[in-house]
């Protein structure tokens, strides 16, 4: 069963399906329909294998597993796959969002389909890549390259001042990591070798875990993001198209987290030890600093992006704990926030298809005319402020649990944010949802279309079923969790 | 007689160059003497791969597996401009059976360059191929661009010669020789003469290879040459420079490195961050293409300025990269045409994608490339040239290289941006034609798969360096 290489399956069927698509011609509605259809069920197939990966996966083992290596650049250089309880996740909720994104697309884009699609499944490509590469090099690769689908995604596809935003996203995200590019070539030299699975053994003296350690935090905190490099994400998410906005909260901003947990403390814990309370401290500002700027946007997608910035805190205080607890609670605020964030967006879609516009006070008692919308935003908007019973209680309840056994005063702080997190999007949700139905041009307004059904129900199911039952996905993460742990405190000490 | 078959790939140019000039004062076929030129090149690249290794000539004359590659690249790089030429010579007024002779005989100075072991040697190469760039810079005698850049990298470029000869004479005043390697065994390190002779030497050279601040005939010349010379000018003159640098470097001064090595360190930066800068307010794409090739010399330099074996191989790839990936841009640059007129500025470009969807991306990808992202194979040029810095212990080359690299993604991204963000403008004629293809989608292919399989290059990179290290 292992000998099915399924991780390069997985990563090079996005490709495959790109080169199928070149193939098709795009000049009439059934053309591009053909095309969104192949899109669609190759990114489909995609997440039925990566759930027999799920499934194949033995949750007991805490090392990698479905290890591919290949000879690639040189010696020290390899291609090599591999997969952990960490790692495994992310690629299923890659999977799974990337076909929603398409299902949500097909309405909302309008020209130059096949481009769209194609950049679609190529970020696929990366985005799976990254969480599966075990070779630093491969990892970089897959980490930046996922910049070119985006930049035309955003720039092509986005809104009015779609130009100024992509080249900020790509700018900045470029500048943090070119730092990271060095580091590895530092490790590459001084271990002579890039591969994951022998650096998390190896190591390396305090003063160079300081400079490296900084290196990957430079490309980390502009990626997932912390307070104060943050200001490209909400311009970023306002002027992409719905999916991109999608899969930018959803997916990309999750691969720093990953990579803080799987290099930042894997590598370097002495400096990561070092640095926690740098790390805490610019958590708890983005927390309670992007909380109180989401409370006066009147954009619902920046609403939702600075949000987004003060869930990424919670992340990032739970990885520095170096707690079992605190690492669970931060892969599962993140998996929960996958989810959740990406919904939120895709709600936001919804009415901007049918009305054009993001502005908050141009809507308002949409209850009356969208009643099942107004469902499964609330069930949406409570899991992102963390009631109990939703995904996103589970993850902050760890997180915090965790943070309080370091400090409490930081406990203290985070612990803010969880009820401005209430205020912000409760009142995003009186002001869309609830009151009367004044506005002349609301009455047009319809309820959720089928299409916009099948992409919620999934949705809606996960993000319950994780936070009534988190057990299996807990099950999934404990063994690397803890492996992780260990091997930390057996560094330190 | 017996060193004669050492030389056979230049003796072979010479000869088929010679013959058909005789045959195109005779018969008017511009394309078959052409096409004649081609055969003789590529006959010459299979001349150069069967060659002994030696060193002939009482060690004035190298044959080694550096030389080899470059002849190889150098040739490559004046097939590709003869094939260019086939299709634009009528519109760019160009149609002079000259061209391709005069290519040859550039080809054949560049290989005397890069075999070179002797100041003599080097100096009779270098201008043999110089004198053949200036004329074919101002080949089209109508145009007043194309005359300036002309009369300008001729200025110019006798200035340097006359820099190089001054230092030529200063070294050969101080240590008694001409040869690279007996200059090595009897100079005396602390002979202030030979500095002054390493340094105009190198001012020399580095005008050859256009880095700041000798850079700048560099963007009038690309901007008036006619675009075939222009991809020219950026494909081969400069590696085969690079090559002489290198040898010239490495086998007569290579004790002395400390002294040389903060001269290279320095132009290095400032080809570097100055061409980063001065592109983003471009607005001819031939110009922007020239500062991109500055700063890349100024990367490639940074491999020089590393003085060990890693150094040369990332050299070696990088110089591998930059041609292909500059063959892809000066191909679409010339795509760029719609009734026999061509386009060179920037915002010509606007909003192609609508029109030609795939050479687009294509061209796209190709400024990513440049910009260093991966997977690209720009960013395996980068990455090896960082390497090498980090291993030489060169972290302030290697810090200002990353911050260029993102300066530089600006106005790369900046292209990208133009084709894709904004309106769409009429359609060119677009990569049309075969002869543009066959150089276009084979270049742009493997720059894009290169991730694929990068050992090959790598190892044949290491292959090629045997003889300094």
């Amino acid at each position: 069963m292992n000998e099915l290489p399924i991780l390069s399956i997985l990563i090079l069927l996005p490709i495959f399906g790109i080169f199928f698509m070149t193939l098709i011609r795009n000049n009439n509605d059934q053309s591009s329909n053909n095309l969104k259809h192949t899109a669609l069920w190759i990114s489909f197939l995609n997440f039925l294998i990566s759930l027999y990966l799920l499934f194949a996966f033995n949750q007991q083992d805490a090392d990698f597993q479905f290890e591919e290596r290949y000879f690639w650049i040189e010696n020290g250089i390899s291609y090599h796959l591999g997969v952990d309880g960490i790692s495994i996740l992310f690629i299923v909720l890659t999977t799974m969002l990337v076909p929603i994104c398409i299902l949500a697309s097909y309405d909302s884009i309008k020209f130059s389909v096949k481009e769209y699609l194609i950049s679609f499944l190529a970020l696929e490509t990366f985005m799976i890549g990254v969480f599966c590469s075990l070779d630093l090099v491969l990892f970089y690769l897959f980490f930046e390259g996922g910049l070119i689908p985006m930049f035309l995604i955003i720039g092509i596809w986005g809104g009015e001042r779609r130009v100024y935003s992509t080249f900020k996203f790509f700018l900045y995200t470029l500048a943090g990591s070119v730092f990271m590019l060095l580091a590895i070539i530092y490790i590459f030299i001084t271990a002579y070798t890039t591969d994951v699975s022998y650096l998390l053994d190896y190591n390396f003296t305090q003063n160079e875990q300081i400079i490296l350690w900084l290196a990957f935090f430079a490309s980390f905190m502009v990626k997932i993001p912390m307070w104060p490099f943050h200001t490209w994400l909400p311009d970023a998410h306002v002027e992409a198209p719905t999916a991109g906005s999608v899969i930018l909260a959803g997916v990309l901003l999750k691969m720093a987290g990953y990579g803080f947990i799987r290099f930042s403390i894997g590598f370097f814990p002495e400096a990561s030890e070092l640095f926690a309370p740098l790390i805490f401290t610019l958590s708890i500002v983005a927390i309670i600093v992007t909380s109180l700027i989401a409370l006066v946007q009147e954009d619902m997608k920046k609403l939702i992006a600075y949000s987004s910035v003060a869930h990424m805190g919670f992340v990032t205080l739970g990885i520095f704990t170096f707690t079992v607890q605190g690492i669970e609670g931060s892969i599962i605020q993140m998996i929960s926030h996958g989810i959740v964030s990406a919904a939120l967006f895709l709600c936001v879609g919804v009415v901007y298809d049918r009305l054009h516009t993001r502005e908050i006070s141009r809507y308002g008692g949409l209850v009356n005319k969208m009643p099942l919308y107004a469902f499964t935003f609330m069930i949406f908007i409570l899991a992102s402020l963390g009631l109990p019973g939703t995904s996103g209680f589970v993850g902050e309840f760890l997180v915090l649990m965790s943070i309080f056994s370091i400090n409490t005063y930081f406990a203290i702080f985070a612990t803010t944010g969880v009820v401005l997190a209430a205020t912000y999007s409760l009142w995003l949700y009186r002001r869309m949802i609830f009151g009367a139905l004044i506005k002349d041009d609301l009455s047009e307004m319809f309820d959720l279309t089928r299409r916009e059904i099948i992409i919620f129900v999934p949705l809606i199911i996960l993000t319950v079923f994780i936070g009534i039952y988190p057990k299996p996905v807990m099950d999934i993460i404990e063994p690397s969790a803890k492996k992780i742990v260990s091997q930390v405190n057996g560094k330190l000490n | 007689m017996e060193n004669i078959l050492h030389i056979i790939p230049e003796i072979f140019i010479f000869c088929s160059a010679l013959m058909l000039l005789i045959l195109g004062l005779f018969i008017k076929k511009i394309k078959l003497i052409n096409n004649l030129s081609i055969l003789s090149l590529l006959i010459a690249i299979a001349l150069v791969i069967n060659q002994p290794y030696q060193s002939i000539y009482f060690n004035s004359y190298i044959n080694d597996e550096f030389s080899s590659l470059f002849k190889i690249m150098i040739s490559i790089g004046s097939i590709v401009t003869l094939v260019m030429f086939i299709s634009s010579r009528e519109n760019l007024h160009i149609n002079l059976y000259e061209f391709p002779i005069l290519i040859l005989f550039s080809t054949l100075g560049m290989m005397v360059m890069v075999s070179a072991n002797d100041l003599l040697a080097m100096f009779i190469g270098l201008e043999l191929q110089s004198l053949s760039l200036y004329v074919l810079a101002a080949l089209n005698r109508n145009s007043l661009l194309s005359s300036e850049a002309g009369i300008k990298y001729f200025i110019l470029g006798a200035l340097s010669s006359g820099l190089l000869l001054f230092g030529i004479s200063y070294i050969y005043g101080f240590s008694g020789n001409t040869n690279f390697n007996l200059i090595a065994v009897n100079y005396n390190s602390d002979s202030l003469g030979l500095l002054i002779g390493i340094v105009f030497v190198l001012a020399g050279l580095a005008f050859k290879v256009s880095a700041v601040p000798f850079h700048m005939w560099t963007p009038d010349v690309y901007q008036g040459a006619p675009t075939p010379i222009t991809a020219f000018f950026a494909l081969a003159p400069k590696i085969a420079a690079m090559g002489l640098l290198v040898r010239f470097l490495f086998n007569s001064f290579g004790e002395m490195y400390l002294d040389w090595q903060q001269i290279i360190f320095f132009i290095s930066i400032a080809s570097m961050m100055l061409a980063a800068f001065a592109a983003i307010a471009q607005t001819n794409i031939k110009r922007l293409m020239a500062y991109s090739s500055i700063g890349h010399i100024g990367y490639a330099l940074i491999g020089v300025a590393c003085v060990s074996s890693e150094g040369l191989r990332s050299l070696l790839i990088y110089l591998m990269i930059y041609l292909v990936m500059n063959i892809a841009v000066f191909t679409a640059i010339l795509s760029l045409k719609r009734n026999d007129a061509y386009f060179e500025n920037i915002s010509d470009l606007s909003g192609m994608y609508k029109n030609h969807p795939f050479t687009t991306i294509l061209v796209a990808l190709m400024m990513f490339s440049l910009a260093g992202i991966p997977p690209l194979a720009g960013f395996f040029g980068k990455f090896y040239i960082f390497v090498a810095a980090l291993e030489s212990n060169m972290v302030f080359l290697a810090i200002t290289g990353i911050i260029a690299s993102v300066i530089s993604a600006f106005y790369y991204l900046r292209i990208v941006k133009i084709m894709y963000f904004d309106e769409p403008k009429e359609e060119f004629d677009g990569v049309n034609i075969l002869t543009l293809q066959v150089l276009f989608y084979p270049s742009s292919f493997l720059v894009i798969l290169f991730f694929i399989y990068p050992a090959p290059i790598i190892q044949f990179s290491e292959f090629a360096i045997k003889s300094f290290y």
